[in-house]
Order: structure tokens, then sequence, then C-alpha cells
């Protein structure tokens, strides 16, 4: 089973530390952590893709809520979250197959940003399931480098906020 | 004013009378402070026992108990301290000096990131980057100790930050506010009220207690609970001391050591009251057993250890003393008579029968006689080992507490924990109870005794060897004995009159009452060596 933990915490230094240290003290799992400033310059939002079963995915809420840096920590599930992952491929190409990567990118709305006589560099920004999916077909095409932002995710909308 | 002024400051107006520590060039700035204070400070051996002093302190006294060290080696060896104190929940703040600001991370002689160390036997910790901040920063740390589930601060102060100046000393007032930490006190009414509707269904009802309940200094409300509903009560070890020994409701300890009838209340129970207690290994080994065909109450200041190892029927957060009050709001009708009939039985039946040497002391025996002629409100400290054991088993608790390493089981926590509770509570007897193994991890705080005349009787009880360990391996591997002799141990008779301290040995069968009440006598420090026999078992 997979949750999506939202976690506001205080933006301090160190407290990355501590949130992961929590994971791997306990045995948690993390999938993808992404940590960035939220509107309010002193708070920070951790995105953290857990997988568990029931029990474990419980304790990783009321351990997170435990931690003295966390203000408040919202978890649901893929299904009811909007999620994002930005993804930058740098792949190696030839006249050959200049054209499957081009196509492969269009159909999966993916944009060419970089570009020398051999590499390109490509980018792509969706949900997880399809950042997946164009690695895969990318896969017979020599891939240079990758890089994964993992995934960040808010609640759907909702008329209250919670 | 200085930062470390300031420091001293904190601490006068937190109440602090006593600080445990050992100096060193990173800590020296408050230690010179702390000369212009009517703070006591108290030069413990080593570190690790400035912890276990101060947690003894705290365990007696209720409140924030303090030590204070250098950086580096005087910080590591801190943690294991730490690490006990977070284990059973004690409310400690930790001091430790740091290397100058500038140098933090190019590994300076005796830097160690002390704060990244002990990060998780913490409940919180701060790195100190302004002296104006040490006024908020030593609020927040004793609010954060000593209340929700209590625990060590760490508060870690750069050298240069001691040094620096603090323009405007303002100490916070009232209440610290903190966005990120509200502990919940008040349990909620409607569990609560759930809770008395299945204590006025249930059949054969038990209380669990655990050390929950002593820190939050609910045992009295806990003891009326009980009588009123009439409602039998075991504990955990880190309970022990909520009810007295010989209330006719008390069955004893739980866990893999603790009292058969104490374990067989709890199985046979029909609805099961945790209060306070985590539910850990030691005292209940198999959860399911406490959740299946029963109703199971998890009353816990810790949200998170409530379903952490078994899942209750009926979770419930906050503090023991106000949901004891609360429930006691409620009327109910219960009749138990016929299941307290059932585990007296049970009790008589269960009686433990031992098998020491007929020549040898009995360390149960003696242990129940000693503690039955302590005084009333007699401080009892146990070490780790078979003592420990010995001394859950059979010692006799009334007004007084039971001070042990529960949770981390840390060897040689008696002494420094004595004495710590011996400075706090200075009209109270005082007696620390360890092996021969676990006396030589702290025997060199009888100095710290002599020094500062704080008067702790200790006991050893000396089998010349690791007992709880070897008894471990008679039983797992067969009786091949690895690195558990204890020879080479010194002669404790020597020892003591090297530290002037007064020495009674005990070792045939028949000697022990008189060797109890020359030990209890006068309020004098003695040692007292009680010699069993050497192939001696908790079981």
């Amino acid at each position: 089973m997979k949750k999506i933990y939202s976690v506001l915490v205080e933006n301090r230094s160190g407290v990355l530390c501590k949130v992961a240290g929590l994971f791997s003290r306990r045995a948690f799992n993390i999938d993808s952590l992404v940590v960035g400033e939220t509107d309010d310059p002193t708070v920070s939002c951790m995105t953290i893709v857990s997988s568990g079963n029931e029990h474990t995915l419980e304790q990783i809420e009321k351990q997170l809520n435990k931690k003295l840096d966390v203000i408040k920590v919202k978890t649901f599930e893929e299904a009811e979250s909007v999620s994002r992952e930005l993804m930058l491929v740098k792949v190696k190409y030839n006249r050959g197959n200049r054209r499957d990567i081009m196509e492969i990118s269009d159909v999966l709305k993916a944009q060419i940003v970089d570009m020398s006589k051999t590499q390109m560099m490509i980018q792509l920004c969706d949900v997880p399931e399809r950042t997946r999916l164009f690695l895969k077909m990318l896969q017979s095409i020599s891939i240079v480098e990758v890089a994964r932002t993992g995934t960040v995710a808010l609640q759907k909308c909702r008329d209250q906020e919670n | 004013m200085n930062g470390a002024q300031a420091m001293v400051k904190c601490l006068e107006l937190e109440g602090v009378k006593t600080v445990f520590g050992y100096p060193g060039v990173a800590i020296c700035p408050f230690y010179d402070s702390i000369l212009d204070s009517d703070i006591r400070t108290v030069l413990i051996r080593t570190e690790q026992n400035a912890a276990h002093a101060a947690s003894g302190m705290a365990r007696v006294t209720g409140k924030v108990g303090v030590c204070a060290v250098t950086s580096g080696p005087g910080a590591t060896n801190l943690i294991t301290g730490i690490a006990t104190a977070f284990a059973d929940s004690i409310p400690l703040v930790c001091i430790t000096g740091q290397v100058n600001s500038e140098l933090i991370g190019s590994d300076v002689f005796q830097e160690a990131d002390i704060t990244g160390a002990a990060e998780s036997f913490v409940k919180y910790s701060y790195l100190v980057k302004n002296a104006e901040d040490i006024p908020r920063i030593f609020k927040e740390a004793f609010y954060i100790a000593n209340t929700g589930r209590k625990g060590p601060v760490l508060i870690d102060v750069p050298i240069d930050v001691q040094n620096a100046p603090v323009g405007k000393f303002r100490y916070p007032e009232g209440d610290v506010m903190l966005r990120t930490y509200k502990p919940t006190v008040k349990g909620h009414a409607v569990q609560i009220k759930k809770v008395m509707a299945e204590l006025e269904k249930a059949k054969r009802p038990v209380i669990c207690a655990g050390g929950g309940v002593l820190l939050s200094d609910a045992q009295d409300m806990l003891r009326a609970f009980a009588h009123r509903y009439q409602v039998p009560v075991v504990t955990t070890m880190m309970g022990i001391g909520a009810m007295q020994t010989e209330d006719e409701l008390y069955f004893g300890m739980v866990g893999n050591n603790g009292a058969p009838c104490a374990n067989r209340a709890m199985n046979d129970a029909d609805m099961v009251i945790m209060v306070g207690a985590r539910v850990a290994d030691r005292a209940v080994n198999q959860p399911e057993i406490i959740t299946r065909d029963k109703v199971l109450v998890h009353m816990d200041v810790d949200p998170a250890e409530i379903g952490k190892n078994a899942g209750p029927t009926i979770p419930l957060v906050g503090d023991a003393k106000h949901i004891f009050e609360d429930m006691m709001q409620i009327e109910i009708r219960c009749d138990h008579g016929l299941w307290l009939q059932t585990l007296y039985e049970y009790s008589q039946i269960m009686k433990e029968t031992r098998g020491s040497g007929p020549s040898y002391i009995d360390p149960a025996e003696f242990i129940r006689k000693l503690s039955d002629r302590m005084e009333r409100d007699a401080i009892y400290v146990a070490d780790v080992g078979q003592n420990q054991i010995w001394s859950c088993r059979n010692c006799i608790v009334r007004d007084g507490k039971f001070l042990t390493s529960g949770g981390m089981g840390t060897m040689g926590y008696s002494i420094p924990a004595a004495m710590g509770a011996k400075l706090g509570c200075p009209d109270r007897q005082v007696v620390a109870v360890c092996g021969d193994g676990s006396f030589q991890m702290s025997m060199m705080e009888l100095a710290t005794m002599r020094q500062h005349g704080v008067s702790v009787k200790i006991i050893v009880i000396a089998n010349g060897c690791l007992g709880m360990v070897r008894e471990y391996q008679k039983n797992t591997y067969g009786g091949r004995y690895s690195v558990v002799d204890l020879s080479g141990s010194p002669d404790l008779s020597k020892l003591a009159e090297a530290y002037g301290i007064r020495f009674i040995r005990v070792s045939g069968r028949g000697e022990e009452d008189a060797a109890i009440d020359a030990f209890l006598r006068d309020d004098d420090s003695v040692l007292m060596e009680c010699i069993i026999d050497p192939m001696d078992t908790v079981k």
C-alpha cells in the first residue's frame, strides 16, 4: 500500500535530517521525498511517498506528528491527490532514432529542452506512472543520465479545505 | 551579561537547585558563571552518570533534572545516559559545551556533532547560534522536557555563544506556545464514557499501570479508582510503586520476568486497561493475547504509543491523572468480587518457591526483608541484571519509590540515580541495589558521594559473575559460558575503606536480619556486600 504524506515543517537547518532519520530509525520506507519552501518562508513542505502495511503507514503519521519540528501532517492516497514528477532525461541520438525519440516525446507530451550534435535532453512533467512509462519507452535508446524530482502532491481541491 | 550568565539565570528562574556534570574548556564559561549562583554543582566521575543522577533527581522530585558537560567526549559519554532517560520518558535538560561556532564542522579538538549523534534519543535538541536566543531556548527546553510525554532535551552551546554579550535578558513569561507542539492532556469525553460503559459490562477487568502513571503523578488517583470500582491492578516494571505492594488489589509485575499471577490476570481478563504503558516486549511478549477476545483500552499521553504494539478497542489520549479524575465523575455499578476471589486463589497457588542452596542467602527473601524494614517513604533503586528481577518481584514499596532503568536496561544506573534521588529528597532513605557487574560500572561514584556528602546505602548482590547473561547462556547455549566470569573484582571491604565508607559483608543464611538492621541503622552511606549462590537464577 502506498501513502503520500504532505508534511509542513519548520524551515530550519537540520529538520530534513531529523525527518529522514525518523524513517531510517524506525525502518519505514521512503519511496520519494521532496522538500521545498511554501508561501510562508518559515515553513517548508515535505512530500513523502511511503509504502508499507496499514499499521506501518499509520505509525508513520503518528511518529511524524510527534516530531517537534513538524507543524502539520496530511496523509492521502494517490487517488485523492494531484501528483506530479519532473524528470530530465539525457539521451544519445543518431540519424536513425531521432525521429523515434521525437515521436515518443510527442505522444507523452515531453519537451526537448536542450540539444547538441549527439545528445538531447528531454523534460517531462507528469504523474509518476507516466514518467516511468516514458523511461521504459526510451529504454531501447541509449540513455546518458536521468534526474527525477520525486513526487510532489497535494490533496485534490474541495470546497471545504481541512 | 553574557551567554553563560544568561544560561545560569535561566536555570535559576526554572528553580533548578542542582546541576550534575563534568567541566571542560567548552563549558567553562558556564561553570565560571555558576560560581556566582546558589545552584549546587556536583562533580560526577564520568559523564554518563551525570544524566543518571539528574534522572534520579527528576524521578523523585517531578522536576526537570539538569546536567552540563563539555564538548566532544564529554558530550558523547553523556549519550547512554540520555538514551536511558529517553527510553523511560524522564524529563532532563542536558547542556553540552560546543567548540567555537566558526569552527563547527572542521573537526577541531573535542568537537563532536552531539545534536546529530543524540537525535534519536532526545525529545528535542537545540544548537544555540545566538546568545540572544538563550532565554527563549531554555524556557522552551524545560517546557518540552516536562510536558506531554516527558523526555530529555539537549542544548548544545558553542563557547563563543557562552561568551557573547546578551543585550537585554528577558525570560519569556507564562505558557510556551509552539506551533509544532501541543500535547493532549485531557482525555476525550466520549472515549471516557465508552471506557466506563465497558467497565460496567466487564466481568474480569484488570488495569495494567506503567511508568506513565508515576510520571503524571497519578498514583493516588489510580489507587482511588481501583478501590472504588474494585478493579485488580498489575504493573509493568516502570509502573512498580504505582500501587502499594501490599494493596489487596495489587497482583504484581507482568512480563516474562513478572509474577505468574499478574500474567494470569492479564491472560484471563475480559477487559485490559493499559495506562501509561507502551505494551513493550518485556511486559507483553505477545500483544495479540491482550487484544484477542478482550476489550483493550489503551490510555497514553503519547498518541504514537497507542496502536504501536497492540491495536486497542478504545484508544484514549491524555494525561493519566486527568483521565482518572474524569472517569471517576461517572457513576457505574460493577461487582468484581468473584474475579478478585479467583485472582486471590491464583496468587496462593502460584506462589513462587525458590531453590537457593540451604547455606546461601536467598536474594529474593533478602530483598523482601530489606525493603520491609526500610522507611515507609524510602526510595529503592534497582540496577540491571538478576538483581533487578529479584528486586522487581520482591521489593515492598509503600509510600516510597522504586527506580530502575526499565526501557534501556542500562547497567550502572543505580548508584548515580540513587545519588540524584538523595540530593532531590535529602530527608528520605535511599538504597541502591546492584550486582557485582553493575556495581563496577559506576563504583567511581563512591568518590562523588564522599565529596558531596551524599549518603546512599548500597547493596552489592555478589555472585562473581554476570548472572543474568550466565543464566541466559545456561538456558540458550546449554551452559557454554562465554565472557561472564568476573574474577579480578576488587575486595569490596578494601574499596569501601579506600573511599572512607562503612562496609558490611553478609554471606551466610541466618545472618541477614542483623546485617540489614546494621545497614539501615543510621543515615550514613554504607556499602553492603551480600554473597549469594554463584549459580542462583531468577527463574
